[in-house]
């Protein structure tokens, strides 16, 4: 089984955001970066599938050449090789176009990805990607298993989950527990130094959006605390 | 210029974050179209959709539409964006609306934007604010595509009532087979319960209350408030709690008036699910615990003392 998954490098989920650059640039100061959590847990399950079925995983990631110890975690969990898409990934359109290019005529029997990123959260570009490419999207999925060319999934909705079938290709949006976050090993970092990492240059530079300014919301007033014994002038 | 709008129903019923959807497109300006999906909605209710801002529903009457496959919705809304001459689809943020959109939006080649928490301006270009780094922050983004599909946050638009009714008319759009090769062969949901992102009051509990055979409490404060219940992630984890009521970063966000935070310590990753919350009680015995800060109400004590006491108290109120 060819499996593409699709990572995005964020900023770690403790950290603090802030903006510079007459709050046009996310503030780097003291951050760290990962793997999307989203992203990570669609990682891990493509490493699972590999291992029940063979095949291999390729990562995806577009951004500029700091993203690349994330990409090299991603080798260390399990992915054989990597691709970057060498380009600050500006609106969702602009980063699917990039993921569609590259899989178009790579026979890819999966894509995966997470739901959303954890920075700009726009949970759309697993389905752009599908319709780009003309073939199924789901999304958020929370279990995926692979029978032959048939794929079951369960999908998130409020309230409950639903059952999807369809046969392979397709793209899923991934969500837990589809699989538990895996830490790479000293064999994984090791021999993710020698994976392949090939840098390619973006194909086009359509956006669909552009960034007026970032803003942060209004500062939370002091909490009042109510005595435990009191608890009724709560309900005043 | 024509505005469409995407609604969801459940159990019949539109959806509050429907609603809010049609306002929204109401206060864009020009005429405002709402399309249902399925069979499950009556025309009563739809033709209700004029009460909000709407001048015409569609309905598309097709069983296999009960379920919400993917690709069949985006086809039909892009075949209704086409049809009615809409510029500009608007459609509440969900499991279902988020994930059409994206395919709408490369099918009609439009500017997407989701998790959009006001009303637009359009003095100069067509500008939208929208939420990021999981509610920690917000972008204002300029749309640059003459069409736009936009996905509306819980709370974007404040409903208003116009008074009035909608036509509602039949839309046939043309389906294949292949919209329908994503089968949907068994859903397995809560009935009858107040969903969680659509929720006013929310009530939550995390692994202070020791395990699941606590949550009676939770329950019986929710239903006094008549709200929805919710948890931190490692009681969902553990199985305390169904996994679609986990609140957080890698959860649901909510957006309620009122969240009660019962024996969760408040990790940066589980406020990042409630900080667009109006207000938020925290009940902990931790007079330490980092919920206290994100608080507007705190009550320092044992959920197990406090909760009961709170239940009664609002008894006795109504
Ligand atoms: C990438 C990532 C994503 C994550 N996403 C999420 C997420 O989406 N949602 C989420 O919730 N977490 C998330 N987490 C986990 C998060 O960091 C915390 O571990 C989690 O929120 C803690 O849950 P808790 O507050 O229920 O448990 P604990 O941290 O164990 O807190 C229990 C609290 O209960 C209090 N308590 C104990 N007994 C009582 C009593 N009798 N009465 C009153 N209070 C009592 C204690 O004082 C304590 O504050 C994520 C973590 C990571 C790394």
């Amino acid at each position: 089984m060819k499996l593409l998954v699709c990572i995005t490098h964020v900023p770690d989920t403790t950290s603090k955001i802030s903006f510079t650059d007459d709050d046009q640039k996310f503030d780097q100061t003291g951050v760290q970066f990962i793997i999307g959590p989203y992203d990570d847990y669609a990682l891990a399950r493509a490493v699972e599938l590999k291992e029940q079925s063979g095949g291999s995983i390729t990562v995806l990631n577009v951004g500029g050449s700091e993203t690349e110890p994330t990409i090299r975690k991603a080798l260390a969990i399990g992915a054989d090789e990597a691709v970057r898409v060498n380009a600050d990934p500006t609106d969702s359109l602009f980063v699917a176009k990039q993921i569609a290019e590259h899989a178009k005529d790579s026979g890819y029997d999966l894509i995966l990805m997470g739901r959303e990123s954890i920075d700009f959260n726009g949970g759309m570009v697993h389905g752009m990607v599908g319709e780009m490419l003309g073939i199924p999207s789901v999304s958020p999925v929370m279990t995926l298993d692979v029978d032959g060319d048939s794929v079951k999934m369960s999908r998130e909705i409020e309230g409950g989950k639903e059952v999807v079938e369809a046969k392979m290709p397709l793209v899923a949006g991934c969500q837990e527990p589809i699989a538990e976050w895996k830490i790479p090993n000293m064999r994984g970092i090791m021999s993710a130094r020698t994976k392949p990492l090939n840098v390619v240059e973006p194909v086009s530079d359509e956006v669909s959006s552009t960034l007026e300014k970032y803003e942060l919301p209004p500062a939370k007033g002091a909490v009042k605390m109510i005595d435990a014994d009191k608890v009724s002038e709560l309900v005043d | 210029m024509a505005t469409l709008v995407f609604v969801e129903s459940a159990e019949g019923k539109i959806k509050k974050t429907s609603l809010e959807a049609v306002v929204y497109a109401a206060a864009i300006g020009g005429d405002v179209i709402a399309i249902a999906l399925g069979t499950e909605v009556d025309d009563s209710e739809l033709a209700g959709l004029g009460n909000y801002g709407a001048i015409k529903v569609l309905k598309v009457s097709d069983d296999r539409l009960n379920q919400g496959v993917i690709q069949a919705y985006a086809n039909v809304l892009n075949q209704a964006m086409t049809s009615m001459g809409s510029d500009i689809l608007v459609l509440a943020n969900s499991s279902l609306g988020t994930p059409v959109s994206a395919r709408v939006a490369i099918k009609q080649d439009a500017s997407l934007v989701t998790n959009v928490t006001e009303l637009p301006d359009t003095s100069n270009g067509f500008k939208v604010k929208r939420s990021i780094y999981t509610g920690k922050a917000f972008a204002n983004v300029e749309l640059t595509k003459a069409r736009k599909v936009i996905a509306i946050k819980k709370n974007a638009a404040e409903i208003k009532e116009i008074g009035g009714s909608a036509a509602v008319e039949e839309f046939s759009p043309e389906l294949t087979d292949s919209d329908f090769e994503v089968a949907i062969t068994g859903v397995d949901k809560a009935t009858g319960d107040i969903l969680l992102p659509e929720a006013e009051i929310v009530v939550s509990g995390g692994r202070g209350l020791k395990g699941p055979e606590n949550w009676g409490m939770i329950e019986d404060l929710a239903q006094e408030l008549e709200a929805a219940t919710g948890c931190s992630k490692p009681v969902s984890d553990i199985g305390w709690r169904p996994h679609h009521e986990h609140v957080g970063q890698t959860g649901v966000k909510v957006s309620p008036t009122l969240y009660i935070a019962v024996g969760i310590s408040g990790a940066i990753q589980h406020l990042a699910g409630v900080n667009s919350s109006k207000y938020i009680v925290v009940v902990n015995k931790d007079e330490e615990a980092p919920f206290f800060k994100a608080a507007d109400y705190g009550i320092a004590g044992d959920a197990f003392d406090v909760i009961p006491k709170l239940t009664e108290a609002l008894k006795a109120a109504r």
